[in-house]
């Protein structure tokens, strides 16, 4: 059977349903959303409907603009420990036997799939004086007294490149499956090392495939919004802490719909530019 | 040489993945209710807290049953749509597929506030199908993606055939593509029920004042103090997401899978 054009009326049948859903329930509550930004907040947690800028003004502030610095900065730090973590790793495995492959995939799916409140709290207690690693140093006579490494940011760095790490193998994957298996034997035929094969063919040959993956990390790190706020200070809160503590612990929800806006301009933004450089890599 | 190198890479960053989980499992069975690891003493009565206490229970009972409903609401949007794009050529509904494809893309934060200011305004805010729902918009994007998969995998000259026969739509439905798609739509289903049952920013700003699923009963317990059932809850889950995901790659193309997934995600 060949794909046809609908011809009556009744072939959009299927589409009702999930075109339904998908209007109402994502694209009426995005709506509301940016509605509700422009909302006026009354005393008590409640708003009204109105048309102010003043959620939006203020963002002009130094308060607002370190928050942003600082998540814009802690996302490229986490994209940047993720990629040059991941993509070494990713190019052995999916180099070795297809069983191994598949032991680590549901290894790492199963990191993946976990929750930020898990994630936080196992490393909270990983960093923590009581039950945390510096006691295993302790045990083994580094350190003479065992203490506790958080809240700080080294302990929400190492938690987001946690989170993030089986996220980049797998957005990494399908590329270097792909990836042709006699650019490197050539290399090798040639006389290079495998570390000198891999920095001067397989790396460039991925170039749009990095600067696409260092993108879609930064995004989802962008994403994280427990984390900031289980292992570090609150000034290693980022802009996605922000909007949730303005939401329910201030009941501020027409700022937390505009900061909402703004986050996904900026990760529009930056989709955009995954997109152009993906029609880059096709073009080369 | 490179060898040992390579076997010590791997080795690094699988200690990096299981390091957390090893000390939490350490401490989930401590015998007292502290928060020792190495573990003082050895007792799983932790793990047996999860199903008495009725505070755990009762989290454990409505994060399952939201991932359950959720999950399957998730296949029910995603399969017709992906039959349609399949099966007809509408350019202009592929706006679908990407609307699918949003909330999963977009900083989770976004859809949580979206669906919180619709319940709001909507006065649903609080009732426990609203949950259901919302997940279900949240996670469609894997049921979506997976059976996209699975549709471009079917042979078309084996529809054809049945076509040529004189079976109709729905014939051809039930007896050939159902049975093609099936394990893209149990792995679609098997992605959307794990992430579910993990979800904690969308649950908690629908639900999170009224009911507890266990990450916002972790949450809230993580802020009155540590207990250990929070680590063999910990410990509970990843077995959990373990073992379906060592099912989907059983009874289905794992790498194959994640080929796709991840392509279709840019």
């Amino acid at each position: 059977m060949r794909r046809e054009a609908p011809q009556k009326i009744g072939d959009y049948a299927p589409l009702f349903f999930p075109a339904m859903m998908l209007i109402v329930f994502f694209v009426v509550p995005f709506a509301t959303m940016i509605a509700v930004s422009f909302f006026q907040r009354q005393q008590g947690g409640f708003y009204v409907p109105a048309f102010v800028l003043s959620n939006y003004e203020r963002f002009i502030s130094w308060f607002f603009a370190n928050v942003l610095g600082f998540s814009l900065m802690l996302a490229v730090v986490v994209a940047i420990c993720c990629v040059v973590l991941a993509l070494p790793f990713t190019y052995l495995l999916t180099r070795m036997k297809r069983k191994v492959q598949i032991v680590w995939l549901v290894a790492l799916l199963s990191v993946l799939s976990l929750s930020e409140v898990i994630i936080g709290f196992a490393w909270s207690t990983l960093f923590s004086r009581t039950a945390g690693i510096t006691n295993l140093l302790v045990m083994a006579g580094i350190m003479s007294e065992a203490k506790a490494l958080l809240p700080s940011f080294g302990a929400v760095l190492t938690g987001m490149v946690y989170q993030a790490f089986p996220y980049t193998v797998l957005v990494l994957y399908p590329a270097l499956v792909r990836l042709d298996p006699t650019l490197t034997e050539a290399a090798r035929t040639l006389g290079a090392s495998p570390v000198r094969a891999f920095f001067t063919v397989v790396v460039p040959a991925l170039r749009n495939t990095i600067v696409a993956t260092l993108i879609m990390v930064f995004i989802f790190a962008l994403g994280s919004y427990l984390l900031p706020q289980l292992l570090g200070r609150p000034q290693h809160w980022t802009l996605s802490v922000l909007i949730t503590d303005q939401a329910i612990y201030q009941s501020n929800m027409p700022f937390a719909a505009a900061m909402a806006v703004f986050l996904v301009l900026v990760t529009l933004g930056l989709v955009a530019l995954t997109v152009l450089a993906g029609r880059k890599g096709e073009a080369a | 040489m490179t060898g040992m190198f390579n076997r010590l890479y791997f080795f690094l960053i699988g200690l990096f993945m299981a390091l957390p989980m090893i000390v939490v499992a350490g401490v989930s069975v401590n015998e007292k209710q502290t928060l020792a690891f190495p573990p003082k003493g050895f007792s799983l009565s932790w793990y047996g807290e999860i199903f008495l206490n009725p505070e755990w229970r009762n989290a454990l009972f409505a994060s399952v049953t939201l991932a359950v409903l959720s999950a399957a609401l998730a296949v029910a949007i995603a399969l017709p749509l992906s039959w349609f794009l399949w099966r007809r050529v509408a350019p202009w509904a592929n706006i679908f597929q990407l609307i699918g494809i949003a909330p999963f893309t977009l900083p989770p934060v976004i859809t949580a506030l979206g669906l919180l200011t619709f319940w709001a305004t909507t006065g649903f805010y609080g009732q426990p199908w609203t949950a259901v729902i919302s997940h279900a918009i949240f996670f469609v994007t894997l049921p979506l993606v997976t059976l996209s998969l699975g549709f471009t995998a079917i042979d078309r000259s084996l529809v054809e055939a049945a076509a040529t026969m004189g079976a109709d739509d729905r014939t051809i439905f039930r007896t050939v593509v159902l049975p093609l798609i099936l394990p893209y739509m149990v792995s679609g289903y098997a992605f959307a029920f794990v992430l579910s049952l993990n979800e904690y920013i969308v649950a908690y700003m629908t639900v999170g004042f009224v009911m507890e699923t266990l990450p916002i009963k972790i949450f809230n317990a993580l802020r009155y103090g540590y207990t250990p059932t929070m680590a063999s809850v910990t410990i509970l889950f990843v077995a959990t997401a373990a073992v379906i995901f060592s099912l989907v790659a059983r009874f289905g193309d794992l790498p194959k899978l994640l080929g796709a997934m991840a392509s279709e995600d840019k």
